[in-house]
Parts: structure tokens; C-alpha cells; sequence
């Protein structure tokens, strides 16, 4: 069996996308305090009819967003549609991305403007569909979330860092004035602001660098064609 | 429920010593090579692919200027969106149609075999994989659709991707994958009567929530597993995603066997036999460990339908609808959002609601073995007045089946719509979509606010439970209704 521990120099150069790598993101947040948010819900089964992957922002949330499907009817008791929150990072409850394997969840999510999905856990497929759109999962343990939703709550301002490379979130001093170690008085103020989160080192590297999985097979074919005649020479 | 967790796996004898589980055994023989720190790269012997998940994947493809790697590996199909009334038509909705031509022409161009409409072999790709012969134990089977989960049935390791692995799998036949967690599911006993496979995997998922198997592979064991068909197997394990899993399996034995034997692509022959000794050696060894380990009792379970907007929101048939006080912190906000969309109240029966359609299909029940069960049932009996039923055979070999066998001439006499084959109502992807604020029995896998069409309200039921609910107009424990055991439909 071939175990190979730098994943780097068998990508392609000419594959190397720089302009999708993710490192620091910085923002303010969009908080979705909801458990079991599933794909149909990010983007409703009707709206997977087009060939391309653009354009699935619009859809986004679509029947949370709008009354009887209509843009002029938005839910203004819905989190996307409240003006007080914004950012590139939304923050979710836990087993977020749960059920239908579509992609076009994931599409939807980037082309509406996050680049990092925080939630306590995440349903399987979805994870591996937003690494592949370089939308970054991070996974906090559910008292750490429930931190996040509080300081948000507390203040709408308040930005979170997600840095890749150390593998930490963060909650920052808010730029309004108002700092995170205020929003609770008491016990929250002992716990620590930020976590470390885990992801493995091969996904680090493709987001690192911009690297895409299909760029690692395809330039791992000689393997793939060595796996095929043994298969046939064994039987 | 008694569950068993183990923190320190001792999985790493040295080789030849270890007990290895079915999981374990299919899945070290398909890497390819392992990235430390990191995924394996994965060998998959078959691909489904359709025309919703797939047109992106082949974009991709052209635009790199590449071929399918492994034309002959890949199967394809169109289901997700196709009509199921007067399919000889063009598609009357344009985008459909668009994404169903499509498929035709990449696979054309890629040289993939297609069973498109008008085939005799179309059909909703979990359907056909096992009535072909496609689907074998011991294989590592994708499809960009979460119900792969479906073919584990056979023993195998099938899973859901998205299209971006689609693409990757039609570029290399591998994928990049972490291996999960494992995970065995016990259910022991004997079956009460009118209980079927859809109550087992429904209370399966009132037990464990619909996040209890998140990143694990579930395998299925247990005398009431055993005891099971592959079509109440092949239920089993479609809804091992509504757990979470990665995927569901059951190891393959001579019921598998069985119904494998002479389909159109299983091996003949000496292949067969050699195939066969292969597949035999497909168990989880005695000794074997899992991460974690649960046990039930098939006496313990009932009719099961969900009240709530995700699959793990079941009670038997005879139970109130929980109420905020019976059921964990956590859950509290879950549980009201979901019953204000259900239009449904806590602490009341859930039995005696009326019900206003019934849909009959879907990967997770639209075999010939459903469809039969669901006419011996009704034969003799007329569905209730303000109900709508459809009935969605799950493959056009499930439609011609259903037709010799005269189960077409009960549903006409019971009231029920026979269409053609497709995903149908389980997605409301095409026209048949359940309207807001009505009631559905559906023997479907997901009751997602929405689902089955924007404002619909889904209950999620066994074949047995809708067709009881057809009769009458509403929610009723089918062994009501049972006067004897089950007849099989003559011709």
C-alpha cells in the first residue's frame, strides 16, 4: 500500500487555483440558531434544475426567506432577512447540512456570500461538499457555539476570526466599543474566547494552497491504473 | 435500547490476527494508496449518476477537455425530475427537460450507458441498480444522491456524493475518503404483526435521532434483519442517511443470494460460483469491534409514522405527539417550529388525523414487494372519497410486474393512480407536488418542511400504514383493519 504524507507535490501546477485558497477570515456574523437544518431547506429541490453551478445564492433559504415564494413578501422574522446581521460567517445548530447529498446547498451558501459555515457538528456530505467549494466547515464543541449565539445576541457587531492555519475561532473585541467579555456578567466571562478547531491536514493543505481533490486524482493515475491491473491479475 | 461504546479500539493487530468487520473488509480492499494524516483514495467499482447532480460533474470534464476514465462502470438513469403520467410526451417543463436532454447527450458523448425514458429498464436509480444485477456484494458503489445508502443492502459500501465527486469519479473512478466510524445496529426478535421494515428503520430513528449515526458506516444485524427480504433490507438501509450515516449495510447471505441470482448483470456461471465464494467470506468476524454498538427488540416495535420535520421525529401509532416536557432541552425549539408547520398539537393522538393524499413510492418503497403488499391489503377495498393516491412503481420492470400480476386492476378498483415510474412526490421535483397546508401519508424518506412540495405537510409511514390510511381518510393502526394474515394478490 503507497502512504504518501505530503500531499503537495503531487498536484499539478497548472491546476493551482490561488484566487480560492482560504486562510484568515474576519467578519461579522449571521447567527441561525436552528438543529437539523437540512439541504432542502438551503436550497428547496425546484431550484436544482439549472446545468451550471451559479447563481444559487438568490435561492438561498428560499421558503424561510419568502411568504408564498415572493421576493416582495420577505420573513422579517427571518435571520438573512434582519438588517442587524451580516458577514461571511454564518453560525448554525448542530447536524447542520443534514439529509439531500446536493451540492447546490453548498453553492448556494459561497455564491451568497459565506465563506465559513460554524456549527457544533455537521451532517457528513455537506462537509465534504463545502471543503470541495473551499466554504470552510469549522466545528466547535456545543458550548462554544452557544457562546457565539449569546455575543451575537448581546451585540450584532461583533466579529469572529477564523484562522486555517492555526486551526482557531475567535470571538474579537467588538469595533462598536462593546467587548465580548461583557455580553454575561459571571461564569461566561471565565471561559475562553476562542477554540481550537480540527480538520485534517490533507484538506488543510488543498484550502492552504488552493487545491482541488480532482487535481490529486487526476495526477495520481498511475497509482489508480497499478490498482486496476492488480485487481485484474489477482483474480 | 441498550447501547455499547467503545472508547479504546483494538483494531490494530498485527495483520492476520485482526477481526475485521463487513465494513472493514470491503473497504481495505478498494484504497488505492493513503494520504497520511489524511483521506484514502478509494477504488469505486460502480457509478450511478442522473440528470439533476450530474450536468455540473460533466462540465467539468469537458472543460478540462477529458473523457470518462471508466465509461463501462457507470450507469445512468433519469428519475429525479421525469413526469410520471404520459412519460412518451416531450417534458413539458422546460428546465426538466433541459437537464434531461442533457444527460442524454453527455452520455452519449462520454460513451455511458443510459436508461432513460421510454427504456425498459428506466427507473429510480436505487431501484434498478439491484433489479439489474448491477449492484453486488463486496462493491464500493457512489451516486451523487444521499440514498445510496440503499445498496448496502447487498453488502456493499455505497454511498451518497456531490457532484464535485462526481466529477472526480467519472475523471478517475476514486474518491478521496476519511474512513468513518463504525457503527452496528442489532435488532433481535420476531416482527409483530402488521409491523414491517419501514417501522423497524423509522423506530430505529426515534430511538437514535436523525444525527445518531452521523459519521459512521451502520451495520444492520440482528435475527429481525436477518429474517427480512432484500426489497424490506434495501428499506433499511436507504434510511440509514435520515440517521446520518455515511452508509448502511447488512452482510449478504443466501436470501442475498437468492435474489441475485440470474438478473440481468450478475455474474454466470463458473463466475457466479466463484463470485459466490467471494461474497460468502462478506461477515463481520465474531470478535469484531464497533465503535459503537446498539441493541433493540423487534417486539418492541409498533406501526411507526413522524409527526414532526425530521425522520427522527416517529411514535408508534398508537402514541400521543410529545410534548415540550417529555423531551430534552435541546429539542425544545425543534418541536414547536415543527408542529406549527405540521399544524399539529402536542400531547394529543396522533391517530384519527385526517389525511388528504397518499403517496406510494420512492426508492425507499416503490418495489414490486410494496406494491404487493399494499394490494393484498386493499384488494376488495375503495379508497376514501376526499383522499388522493398515488401509487409511483419504483422501475418500469416494478410497473410490468405489477401489471402481470393484476395489481394494477386492484388499485383502479380501490381508487388508486397507478403512474410511471420516478422519484415522484418523495421530492417534488416535477409536477406531482402535495399542496400547502395538506396532509400526506407518504411511504417516502423525508418529512423536510417543504419537501414534497412548498406548505406540504408529510407523515412518514410503511406501505401497509398509507394504504390503511387511503382506506379510511385518516391516521389508523393497520392492525385495525387486518382480519387475517396477508393474501398474496391472485392473478
Amino acid at each position: 500500500m503507497i502512504i504518501e504524507h505530503c500531499p503537495k507535490d503531487s498536484f499539478g501546477e497548472q491546476f493551482k487555483k490561488m484566487a480560492k485558497r482560504i486562510n484568515i477570515v474576519r467578519s461579522t456574523i449571521v447567527p441561525l440558531n436552528i438543529e437539523n437544518v437540512d439541504t432542502d431547506q438551503i436550497i428547496p429541490a425546484r431550484f436544482l434544475k439549472a446545468t451550471s453551478r451559479e447563481g444559487f445564492g438568490t435561492n438561498l433559504f428560499r421558503d424561510w426567506r419568502f411568504i408564498n415564494d415572493d421576493e416582495n413578501q420577505p420573513k422579517q422574522e427571518f435571520v438573512l432577512n434582519n438588517k442587524k446581521y451580516s458577514g461571511k460567517i454564518l453560525v448554525t445548530g448542530k447536524n447542520f447540512g443534514c439529509g439531500s447529498s446536493r451540492e447546490h446547498a453548498a453553492w448556494a451558501i459561497k455564491d451568497f456570500g459565506f465563506d465559513v459555515v460554524v456549527s457544533s457538528f455537521f451532517a457528513d456530505i455537506f462537509k465534504n461538499n463545502a471543503l470541495n467549494n473551499f466554504l470552510l466547515p469549522v466545528t466547535v464543541s456545543e458550548k462554544f457555539l452557544q457562546k457565539i449565539f449569546k455575543a451575537v445576541e448581546a451585540d450584532p457587531a461583533i466579529e469572529i476570526e477564523v484562522n486555517l492555519e492555526k486551526q482557531m475561532i475567535k470571538l474579537l473585541e467588538s469595533p462598536t466599543g462593546s467587548s465580548p467579555r461583557h455580553w454575561e456578567p459571571g461564569e461566561a466571562r471565565e471561559g475562553p474566547l476562542g477554540e481550537a478547531f480540527e480538520i485534517n491536514s490533507y484538506k488543510k493543505t488543498c484550502l492552504l494552497n488552493g487545491y482541488d481533490d480532482i487535481d490529486y486524482l487526476l495526477n495520481s493515475k498511475e497509482d489508480i491504473l497499478k490498482y486496476e491491473n492488480n485487481l485484474v491479475s489477482s483474480l | 435500547m441498550s447501547v455499547t461504546v467503545n472508547k479504546e479500539l483494538s483494531r490494530s493487530f498485527p495483520s492476520g490476527a485482526r477481526a475485521l468487520t463487513l465494513f472493514d473488509k470491503i473497504w481495505e480492499k478498494h484504497i488505492v494508496k493513503q494520504i497520511g494524516g489524511g483521506p484514502s483514495v478509494i477504488y469505486i467499482d460502480k457509478h450511478f449518476i442522473h440528470e439533476v447532480t450530474s450536468p455540473q460533474a460533466f462540465n467539468g470534464l469537458n472543460k478540462r477537455g477529458i473523457k470518462v476514465f471508466r465509461p463501462q462502470q457507470t450507469v445512468a438513469t433519469a428519475d429525479h425530475n421525469v413526469p410520471t403520467l404520459n412519460q412518451h410526451l416531450p417534458i413539458k417543463e422546460e428546465l426538466s427537460r433541459k437537464q434531461v436532454e442533457a444527460l442524454i447527450t453527455n452520455c452519449a458523448e462520454h460513451g455511458v450507458e443510459l436508461y432513460g425514458l421510454g427504456h425498459p429498464f428506466q427507473g429510480i436509480v436505487h431501484v434498478i441498480g439491484p433489479e439489474l444485477g448491477i449492484t453486488q456484494p463486496g462493491m464500493t458503489i457512489v451516486c451523487g444522491d444521499s440514498h445510496t445508502s440503499t445498496h448496502g443492502a447487498f453488502g456493499c459500501i455505497a454511498f451518497g456524493i456531490g457532484t464535485s465527486e462526481v466529477e472526480m469519479v467519472l475523471a478517475t473512478q476514486c474518491l478521496l475518503q476519511a474512513k468513518p466510524k463504525l457503527m452496528r445496529i442489532n435488532v433481535d426478535g420476531e416482527l409483530n404483526k402488521g409491523v414491517v421494515s419501514k417501522d423497524i428503520v423509522l423506530y430505529i430513528l426515534s430511538k437514535i435521532s436523525a444525527s445518531g449515526a452521523t459519521g459512521h458506516a451502520v451495520e444492520f444485524a440482528g435475527s429481525a434483519i436477518r429474517s427480512l427480504s432484500m426489497e424490506a433490507r434495501m428499506t433499511i438501509c436507504n434510511m440509514s442517511i435520515e440517521m446520518g450515516a455515511r452508509c448502511g449495510l447488512i452482510a449478504p447471505d443466501d436470501t442475498t443470494f437468492d435474489y441475485m441470482k440470474d438478473r440481468p448483470q450478475t455474474p454466470k456461471g463458473a463466475l457466479w460460483e466463484a463470485s459466490l465464494a467471494y461474497w460468502k467470506t462478506l461477515y463481520s468476524d465474531g470478535n469484531a469491534i464497533f465503535d459503537k454498538e446498539i441493541f433493540l427488540k423487534a417486539e418492541d416495535i409498533e406501526p411507526m409514522i413522524t409527526y414532526g420535520t425530521n425522520p427522527g421525529m416517529g411514535i408508534g401509532i398508537n402514541d400521543n405527539i410529545p410534548t415540550a416536557e417529555s423531551i430534552n432541552e435541546t429539542d425544545k425549539s425543534g418541536l414547536s417550529k415543527s408542529l406549527a408547520y405540521m399544524g399539529l398539537t402536542e400531547g394529543t393522538p396522533i391517530k384519527g388525523q385526517k389525511v388528504d393524499y397518499v403517496f406510494i413510492g420512492s426508492c425507499t418503497n416503490s418495489r414490486i414487494e410494496d406494491l404487493r403488499m399494499v394490494a393484498s391489503f386493499v384488494k376488495g377495498k375503495r379508497k376514501a372519497d376526499d383522499v388522493e393516491v398515488w401509487v409511483v412503481p419504483g422501475s418500469k420492470q416494478v410497473e410490468k410486474q405489477a401489471k402481470e400480476e393484476g395489481i394494477d386492476k386492484v388499485f383502479e378498483e380501490a381508487g388508486f393512480i397507478l403512474r410511471q415510474p420516478g422519484c415522484s412526490a418523495c421530492l417534488g421535483m416535477n409536477e406531482d407536488k402535495i399542496p400547502a397546508g395538506k396532509y400526506c401519508i407518504s411511504t417516502s424518506n423525508r418529512n423536510f418542511e417543504g419537501r414534497q412540495g412548498p406548505g406540504a405537510r408529510t407523515m412518514l409511514a410503511s406501505p401497509l400504514t398509507a394504504a390503511a390510511a387511503a382506506i379510511t381518510g385518516k391516521v389508523v393502526d393497520v392492525r385495525e383493519l387486518l382480519v387475517s394474515e396477508l393474501e398474496p394478490v391472485e392473478n
